[in-house]
């Protein structure tokens, strides 16, 4: 049964670099979200997020691993799924993998399922196209497609 | 009749029926994601994406009384996964997949979310650099 997502990126810019910007409580605050966090295994931290309405939402967090430079990974919600940063030096940049594993409850459960079965032929049709889609966006923002 | 508790209206039991009632008929459509995380539910989609099947015939495969069979095909029903049909004196049950789409929309956008956040990385990397 498959229930996790993942990404994968090319960033023009130096290990140490990206390394940073996953790790820095300001940097993440940028292009992730609000945040406590801080580089330490067993820290608890929350994500905050305001919704289109106001609403906060906070996301409480655990950091599960920190293995400078390469790899990163916090627990994310309530549900203990984890997200996971791997981080590669290529030639010309580096290479990011996020993966978001283990999605359970109500919502990780369903996507198990649909993402199992053949049968359910429009959801089959379209979720490629959405994944292409989606990586190919991904490639056009990053400036590397 | 009013009924007041800590200074707080409390429903008479009529009045909570008829709310019930009204709640009821007022639903359009069940939760797809509560309808699927249950496991025989899942199950009971499994076996209907091979074929329609009579109620007794799909009650026979789980070790659960009809009862409980009925109660889940009912849930299905409501959101509208399953259509059931008579067939001389037996409902026969049919998948309908459409509201599985809803399922599809979450992937989307979870999907969305990490694409917009990594690409707001490359661009904080763009500022960065």
């Amino acid at each position: 049964m498959k229930r996790d997502l993942r990404f994968e990126a090319v960033y023009p810019n130096r290990l140490e670099e990206v390394w940073h910007a996953l790790t820095d409580s300001r940097s993440l605050a940028d292009w992730l979200m609000e945040n406590d966090f801080r580089p330490l295994p067993g820290h608890k931290f929350h994500f905050r997020s305001k919704s289109r309405f106001g609403m906060e939402r906070l996301i409480p967090c655990e950091v599960l691993v920190v293995d400078e430079p390469r790899l990163l990974s916090w627990s994310w919600g309530d549900e203990g799924s984890v997200v996971t940063f791997r981080l590669k030096a290529i030639t010309g940049g580096t290479r990011l993998i996020l993966e978001h594993t283990g999605l359970k409850g109500v919502c990780g459960l369903a996507l198990a399922w649909v993402l199992s079965h053949g049968w359910a032929r429009k959801i089959d049709r379209r979720l490629p196209a959405v994944l292409a889609r989606a990586a190919s966006e991904q490639t056009r923002d990053m400036g590397i497609g | 009749m009013l009924l007041r508790i800590n200074g707080k209206e409390m429903l008479t039991p009529s009045k909570q029926r008829r709310r019930a009632q009204r709640r009821h008929e007022s639903q359009p459509a069940g939760d797809v994601f509560h309808a699927v995380a249950d496991p025989t539910r899942r199950a009971l989609l499994d076996l209907l994406a091979q074929g329609e099947e009579p109620v007794n015939s799909l009650a026979e495969r789980f070790a659960m009384s009809r009862p409980a069979i009925s109660q889940h095909l009912a849930i299905l029903l409501r959101t509208r996964l399953v259509r059931a049909r008579r067939v001389g004196r037996e409902r026969h049950y049919q998948l309908q997949p459409q509201p599985l789409e809803e399922i599809y929309d979450w992937v989307a956008l979870y999907e969305r979310f990490w694409t917009n956040k990594l690409s707001a990385l490359g661009e904080h990397l763009r500022k960065r650099s």
